[in-house]
């Protein structure tokens, strides 16, 4: 930051900036990147809720829309660190299953505290995470033959540790977690006749909520604007924060009236706040993007490479552990084919959601949105009473289509240079 | 020497912003050995290319004349469907796969749509007598020396009844025996008139076996001249005898005491055991000073930079660092950054930049901690101050969220710099930083260099244009073939002094 400002003999070699037009052109296609997921999430919910005549949007659907996804969008944050850096990881649904089974082996047989056994299930997670990442990041063999291996490893250790049955049932608190809602601490309160009854408490978190969305917004476009950076235009910053107020506004008020907020839609609301911050904001994130945008650039500025891999998938299999319990305690019982196939959905919901298939591009939000969009197919569909085998047809074309526009705009992008 | 067969006539190849050839002539006389020579970037690799139609016919202008017809090759199959085979200096073996199996690659002796394995392999071992490969035809190449990979490519063209045969730098990667070897291999084929080009820095290598020499500068043909009688001053003199047509920026040099020092620095290959990269270097770089590193491909320059910024390039490394008169060890590129060392690679697309990121996240990456509160990053900060590198290296985009990717190579190279300026380095090393870069960027890089240069910074600056190392450098090593053959202070270097030490110490097969 020591040199001089701009000498005389530089400024010779012309202006600054490009022409206008090319430059909006661009931020357009940009636009369509980022934003075409949450259309298509909007388009998708819309078309449903015709199909359903409104049951789509009812209280207690959407209420199960976030408690059968939770597990996968849980699995799908952890997912989408492993993708943006490069990797994948196809072991998570075992691992799942490994974790929701030692989980219920302590609890059940041994009669561990359940917030015991609930550290030490993370702490199992943590340590499947360091196997595989030792062998990935250290050792070096592709993630995808340690992770197939880990696929096969750790569905035999469950098989070992169940003997081939089901172990169950779980104690009242793991299952209010993954399956139960807040209590109505304060009561209810009215929202006139065409609504009914709602949870207060609830309703108040939804405020606190949107205040919380309003407030960090706008101080964050402050802070821009106070150093001078280009921010959107303001009726579109607040059209945003509308929407956004309205979206969940109305996603609350639905739940508070039909039995509270899912505590897991609590888990997951911290765990989303805290893993875009970290992707944002937080060094070791930028440094998962450096890693898998070019990881030779990355290693000659200094990023330990190896360090940053080896963490997410310490990270992967924290959330693989936390995901197994919250299934196993849905189901009320851990179970030798237990997460079977969670791996696809979790990988599905990444790219749905934009990751790159190269790495060094994907959010946090967008892998959420990208789950949403696999849940509301399936609940959609179940609805209105199409079989499995047409669900996952769509789900597979979906998944086709997300890619392939991917490729199509980065295409577009590199051929109008 | 009447008959020729080759002719070219004034091949013109453009790049976007850079012309690599114009009007080259180039001229081959039937049965003998004509040799290619100039300076890094003088256009020899393209004009092979242009030849062999890895740049099709279209894509340059200008005809080509093979024994007597007008070409317009479409591609590598319709060159060699003529005659004309080109070995790269990178070979191209399937490493897997058996010395028969690599011969006829493409081209399979099959019956019936399946191979025939006793005639692929009898076939081969005939070929592989005619060039002098003692082996057995199933033997994996992996298992072959470089040396004698070389070999199976020859073998390889033999068996395309090759007529015209060009070798681009055969023998830099190869010991002497196999390098004599080699040319005699050469003599023997061009008394069965098969003709020969070759590329090559090894000036007595080219005396010793050519027949005649064109020598290309700037992507022009200079001049063609018979080997008899021409001697490697001469040859030398037409490969640099540029003038000193570039502007730099004035500097009056503000030089202070020694702030890096390596001692007996030696390198080995991390993929060919045994090879030395560097052997025993000895450099020093003072405040305020901008040092140059000249050496021709393959001598060393960037081995010896990397594996010097912690030790990011080779193995079996040893020797000494002495920073600021202590000695320091650097066993990571972390270390080297902490210890105030930048290193800016000549590759800036694959090891600089972060291509899908923008301007500011790429100017933040090798020094994030600085933006950092307890492992948070103040973005704001960021923008602040890859703001204030656009301006101060004036990186012509319209904001620092613009993709990196999409600038133009001058302004990437701004970009990669600005990374390097950001980490407050006492030492930059700056690998190649005007490659590629049109002659208005090139003239800001050097100002920026010089700036460095003032502010107290010392500058090890490597490149293969002699003119920016003679315009910008207040002294110059020299290095080659992995050793420090010279330093010169910059009032008694020219390039051909510079040219001269380049070349020394390689040594010529007997």
């Amino acid at each position: 930051m020591s040199l001089a400002p701009t000498n005389a003999e530089l400024a010779v070699g012309g202006g600054p900036s490009l022409p206008e037009t090319s430059g909006n052109g661009r931020k357009f296609t940009i636009n369509l990147r980022q934003s075409g997921i949450y259309i298509a999430f909007a388009a998708i919910v819309v078309l449903f809720t015709i199909l359903t005549d409104g049951d789509m949007l009812a209280p207690q659907n959407i209420s199960n829309i976030i408690v059968q996804n939770s597990y996968i969008l849980i699995l799908a944050i952890g997912m989408i660190l492993v993708i943006i850096s490069g990797h994948i990881d196809l072991s998570v649904g075992s691992v799942v299953a490994a974790t929701g089974a030692i989980a219920a082996v302590l609890m059940v047989n041994h009669h561990v505290p359940w917030p015991l056994a609930l550290l030490i299930t993370i702490v199992v997670g943590a340590a499947i995470g360091a196997w595989q990442g030792y062998w990935v990041a250290y050792f070096g063999i592709p993630a995808f033959i340690v992770t197939l291996a880990g696929m096969l490893l750790f569905r035999a250790i469950t098989y070992m540790i169940l003997g081939n049955r089901g172990i169950g049932p779980f104690p009242e608190s793991v299952r209010t977690l993954a399956n139960g809602f807040t209590d109505g601490y304060l009561g209810n309160i009215g929202l006139g006749s065409y609504l009914g009854g709602a949870d207060l408490l609830s309703v108040l978190i939804g405020v606190f909520a949107v205040v919380g969305i309003v407030v960090s917004q706008w101080r964050s476009r402050a802070g821009r604007v106070r150093y001078g950076q280009v921010v959107e235009a303001f009726p579109l910053f607040i059209a945003k924060i509308v929407i956004a107020a309205v979206v969940v506004m109305f996603v609350i008020v639905q739940l508070a009236r039909f039995r509270n907020l899912p505590w897991v839609l609590v888990l997951l609301a911290v765990l989303v706040l805290g893993y875009s911050v970290l992707t944002n904001r937080a060094v070791f994130g930028r440094q998962i993007y450096a890693v898998g945008g070019n990881l030779q650039a990355a290693t000659l500025s200094g990023v330990k490479v190896k360090s940053v891999v080896f963490w997410i998938f310490v990270n992967m299999g924290v959330l693989s552990a936390i995901a197994g319990m919250i299934f196993a305690g849905r189901l009320n019982q851990a179970n030798p084919t237990g997460g079977d196939q969670f791996e696809l959905d979790a990988i599905a919901a990444a790219f749905i959601g934009g990751a790159a298939v190269q790495g060094g591009v994907g959010k946090v939000v967008g892998a959420i949105t990208g789950g949403l969009i696999m849940g509301v197919i399936n609940n959609g569909m179940s609805l209105i009473g199409a079989q499995s085998e047409k669900v996952m047809l769509v789900k597979g074309a979906v998944l086709l289509a997300a890619v392939a526009f991917d490729v199509w705009t980065k295409r577009r992008a590199g051929a109008s240079r | 020497m009447s008959d020729t067969i080759l002719r070219m006539r004034d091949i013109t190849k453009t790049f976007p912003g850079v012309k690599a050839l114009s009007d080259v002539n180039l001229e081959v006389s039937r049965g003998e050995i004509h040799a290619i020579c100039g300076e890094n970037g003088a256009g020899k690799s393209t004009l092979m290319k242009v030849l062999s139609g890895v740049y099709p016919h279209g894509d340059y202008e200008g005809d080509i004349e093979f024994d007597g017809q007008e070409c317009r090759f479409a591609g590598i199959r319709d060159s060699e469907h003529r005659g004309i085979v080109i070995i790269h200096q990178e070979l191209a073996l399937a490493s897997n796969l058996s010395v028969a199996e690599n011969i006829f690659l493409g081209n399979e002796q099959s019956k019936r749509g399946l191979i025939d394995w006793n005639k692929t392999n009898a076939a081969a071992a005939e070929l592989m007598q005619r060039v002098g490969l003692n082996e057995n035809p199933v033997t994996q190449v992996l298992d072959l020396g470089v040396g004698k990979q070389q070999l199976v490519e020859i073998a390889k063209a033999l068996s395309k009844r090759v007529q015209l045969l060009i070798l681009d730098e055969p023998t830099a990667a190869l010991n002497d025996d196999d390098s004599a070897h080699l040319l005699g291999l050469l003599r023997g084929l061009r008394e069965q008139g098969i003709t020969s080009v070759i590329i090559s820095h090894k000036l007595n290598e080219v005396l010793e076996i050519a027949d005649r020499v064109t020598i290309l500068r700037d992507g022009r043909t200079i001049t063609t001249l018979p080997a008899e009688g021409l001697t490697e001053d001469k040859i030398i003199s037409g490969m640099v005898g540029r003038d000193l047509d570039h502007r730099f920026p004035p500097h009056e040099p503000n030089i202070g005491d020694e702030v890096l020092r390596i001692e007996d620095w030696t390198v080995h290959s991390p993929t060919q055991h045994g090879r030395l990269l560097v052997q025993n270097a000895t450099l020093s770089v003072r405040r305020g000073e901008i040092v140059g590193l000249a050496g021709l491909m393959g001598a060393g320059r960037t081995e010896l930079a990397m594996s010097v910024f912690g030790r990011s390039y080779g193995t079996g490394i040893s020797g000494r660092i002495i920073k600021d008169g202590q000695e320091i060890k650097l066993r990571s590129v972390r270390e080297a950054i902490r210890h105030g060392i930048a290193y800016a690679t000549e590759d800036r697309k694959r090891y600089g930049l972060n291509l899908i990121e923008d301007i500011k996240r790429n100017v933040s990456a090798a020094a994030l901690g600085k933006l950092a509160k307890g492992g948070w990053v103040d973005d704001n900060e960021e923008f602040k101050v890859a703001e204030e590198y656009r301006r101060s290296l004036n990186i012509k985009a319209p904001s620092v969220s613009s993709i990196t990717g999409k600038l133009s190579g001058g302004n990437q190279q701004k970009v990669v710099l600005s990374k390097w300026i950001f980490t407050d380095p006492d030492v930059l090393i700056l690998d190649e930083p005007t490659r590629g870069i049109d002659v208005g960027a090139k003239y800001e890089i050097y100002t920026i260099i010089n700036r460095l240069a003032d502010e107290g910074k010392a500058v090890l600056l490597i490149s293969s244009e002699l003119p920016e190392l003679l315009g910008l450098c207040d002294r110059i090593y020299t290095l080659s073939a992995g050793r420090i053959t010279g330093e010169v202070p910059r009032a008694e270097a020219t390039q051909e002094s510079l040219m001269t030490l380049m070349t020394a110490g390689q040594e010529a097969p007997r």
